[in-house]
């Protein structure tokens, strides 16, 4: 199966080695990975902040840069769910819409691909520790991605998932929230970091690189020692 | 009071809240219990989200033909005695109402818990014309007495605690026992007796009229509003025009899901039902009942994309999801709206000048609108509010405007993307110590006020899989 990997600016950046991870599982899933450059940022940043002229631009040049995808695969449900709006954002382009749809119809985030999509929920890999796993909003209230991280997780061998108390409430990244509401952004991941504590889990898992930059800012401020990893490192773990 | 509530601006507001430590754990725990309690009474029920759509769709059809259903109501009101007053704004419900009062010369007015009476600052208008107002909700009356706003809107004293509540009725009341909760319900008790005896008008709001009926529907715990609405000769009832169920079917649905989602209540204590004016053959009723239908900035949301903010059924449940509402309280808002539906609501009624920052205060978490009875988008509403606030009012400053610009030529522009990637560790290398920035330049530094920033990688994704791609080429040439 051919799958073009949606790396999000965040991975591409800061978390390269999620991006490695990602490709390495998918092509271990027996699926073969390309990479269309012309990608670059969803677009979401401007969008939630009202900037839907400003976001257009991206979400166009998206829509180019995947147009000759079979499937298109993100390690974010955020970023996917953004995907997912295009068509929305581009009702009143007709022409644009319709490729708009296209694009949304094959694009997956990374784990709901491998359970709905390839069929597959054990991936086979091994991970020794504890950890807990914290349940992005995006990717579960819109994307409505709930049980398919969770039941990869369940099958990675050695690994011992604790629950997250309030593991629904939101961390308070929300993109620019967290610099225009930064008082409250900062109340918000410092509740999460202290139930992430209270688990005791060697390592924080999530499925979203933003939320987990948050949380993992803030617990390294804390100086707390639990460790941050992206589900795609722990699911390429052997 | 009016939808405003006070001066501050957002940012002392926000502080305000944030630090009120007390006021925040009341909070937390009382979103706890109302969480716990939904949730239950939902599963309880079964189908929940079936129960969800039909209270959509019963919403949607409603506001669709919503004048017709307000003819009805207001047919079916004057045929049972009564007396219907539609208001534009709220200088004319409250004009009216005084001048019910006058003609009756009422100088003592008891209310039970009312929103839209808060939002049209009723009870100012009442006392400007010499009568007394008392309100007879246990939490009203509290805040009454303290001259403090509601923070929320099904349970309005929610940030206040036993021992401040004893204080106020101390020092208002001279009051003499304990904070015990109990003794305190029971002291408010005794006081507002006297109060609904001596009343010479009952104001309530409304939940639901049932428009074949023509009947009033009130939803409360406390059974004040049935003393409201039986004890004085005059009646008054103030509802939003949005506040209406076709007929007695739609009504049981809808409050089905309120009591569930507002509190976890499979029903209340009561539900009152006030039909019109004591008629010739029955023994009970009023002898005089207004109703007065209440638009204030309503019907310029009917046929926006905001027509379903008007589906609310003022449950709270947005609010008691709310983790922003959790950390700065219902104050904060400086609506008499406050949470999502506040954020929401508030710029529909009141403009944006006042309430321009209300729709940024969320992280788009989506918990509200996950929580909705009725599936408003809470949370799309506020991105179509923002873009308002960016393209048509313009109320953004130039520096974020800017940013945004360079944004889009930015991730429009692959080989300038590239470049940033690339770049990104080199620019941020000044601040960066051991893989992190701790304090960071410009825009970083409200977040790194709270956390730290990572370091960007030193090669990124894009550089890595190039160099993969190039490297596999190399060895199938070889
Ligand atoms: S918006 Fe929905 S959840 Fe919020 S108060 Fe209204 S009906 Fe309840």
């Amino acid at each position: 199966m051919n799958v073009s990997l949606f790396i999000t600016c965040l991975c591409d950046t800061f978390t390269p080695d999620v991006g490695k991870d990602t490709v390495q599982l998918l092509e271990r899933c027996g699926c073969e990975v390309d990479f269309p450059a012309g990608q670059t940022c969803c677009g979401q940043p401007a969008y939630n902040s009202g900037y839907t002229t400003q976001s257009k631009q991206a979400v166009k040049q998206m829509i180019t840069a995947f147009e000759a995808s079979e499937y298109v695969v993100g390690p974010s449900g955020s970023c996917v769910q953004m995907v997912k709006e295009y068509p929305h954002i581009l009702r009143d382009e007709p022409e644009w819409r319709k490729r708009a749809e296209h694009l949304a119809g094959r694009t997956y985030e990374l784990t709901q691909f491998i359970v709905a999509v390839l069929g597959i929920d054990d991936v086979h890999s091994t991970f020794q520790g504890t950890a807990t796993y914290h349940p992005s909003c995006h990717m579960t209230r819109l994307l409505g991605v709930k049980d398919a991280p969770r039941r990869l997780l369940e099958n990675v061998q050695g690994l011992t998932l604790i629950n997250l108390p309030q593991g629904e409430d939101c961390c308070g990244f929300g993109g620019t929230f967290a610099v225009k509401n930064a008082a409250i952004s900062a109340q918000m991941v410092e509740e999460k970091s202290c139930h992430v504590t209270e688990t005791k889990a060697e390592y924080l898992i999530g499925g979203d690189m933003g939320c987990l930059m948050n949380i993992g800012g803030r617990l390294s401020r804390n100086e707390e020692d639990v460790k941050v990893l992206h589900i795609a490192q722990v699911l390429n773990s052997q | 009071m009016s939808i405003k509530i006070g001066t501050k601006t957002y940012a002392d507001r926000i502080q305000e809240g944030i630090d009120n430590t007390f006021m925040r754990h009341a909070v937390s725990s009382a979103q706890g219990r109302f969480r716990t309690g939904r949730l239950k009474a939902a599963e309880e029920l079964g189908d929940w989200e079936d129960w969800r759509t039909l209270g959509e769709e019963i919403r949607t059809h409603t506001m669709e033909n919503l004048d017709y259903y307000l003819y009805q109501l207001s047919e079916q009101v004057e045929k049972r005695g009564g007396t219907v007053f539609f208001a534009e704004t709220a200088e004319e419900a409250n004009t009216y109402v005084q001048k019910v009062a006058e003609e009756k010369q009422a100088r003592k007015v008891v209310k039970s818990k009312s929103m839209v009476t808060e939002e049209i600052g009723l009870n100012e208008a009442l006392e400007k014309s010499g009568c007394e107002v008392v309100e007879s909700d246990l939490g009203e009356w509290i805040l009454q007495l303290d001259e403090d706003p509601p923070s929320h809107i099904v349970t309005p004293a929610l940030h206040k605690n036993k021992s401040q509540i004893r204080e106020t009725f101390v020092k208002k009341k001279g009051y003499t026992k304990t904070d015990d909760p109990e003794e305190l319900a029971a002291f408010a008790r005794e006081q507002l007796r006297q109060d609904f005896l001596e009343a010479d008008i009952g104001v309530t709001g409304c939940n639901f009229a049932v428009a074949e009926s023509g009947t009033v529907t009130l939803v409360t715990n406390e059974g004040n509003a049935r003393m409201v609405s039986t004890l004085p000769d005059t009646q008054i009832a103030v509802m939003g025009m949005e506040r209406i169920v076709p007929t007695w079917e739609e009504l049981e649905v809808l409050v089905s899901l309120l009591t569930r989602a507002a509190v976890g209540q499979k029903l209340t204590s009561y539900i009152t039902s006030l039909t019109g004016t004591r008629l010739e053959n029955e023994v009970d009723g009023p002898e005089d009942f207004h109703l007065v239908i209440v638009d204030n900035g309503r019907s310029k949301i009917l046929g926006t994309e905001f027509q379903s903010a008007l589906h609310c059924i003022r449950c709270a449940a947005c609010i008691n999801v709310c983790p922003v509402y959790r950390h700065v309280g219902g104050h904060s808002y400086n609506s008499i709206y406050p949470g999502p539906i506040g954020a929401v609501l508030t710029p529909l009624l009141d403009g944006y000048e006042d309430h321009k920052e209300l729709p940024y205060a969320s992280s788009l978490c989506a918990a509200c609108t996950e929580a909705c009875p009725v599936k408003i988008p809470l949370h799309e509403h506020l991105i179509r509010h923002r873009e308002i606030i960016v393209e048509k009012e313009q109320k953004t400053t130039k520096a974020e405007r800017l940013a945004m610009t360079g944004f889009a030529q930015w991730a429009s522009t692959p080989a300038a993307y590239k470049l940033s990637t690339k770049m990104a560790g080199t620019v941020l290398k000044p601040w960066t110590k051991d893989g992190s920035i701790k304090n960071g330049p410009g825009p970083m530094k409200a977040w790194t006020a709270a956390r730290d920033f990572p370091a960007p990688a030193k090669k990124s994704f894009r550089t890595w899989f190039d160099e993969r791609e190039k490297r596999r080429e190399k060895d199938d040439r070889l």
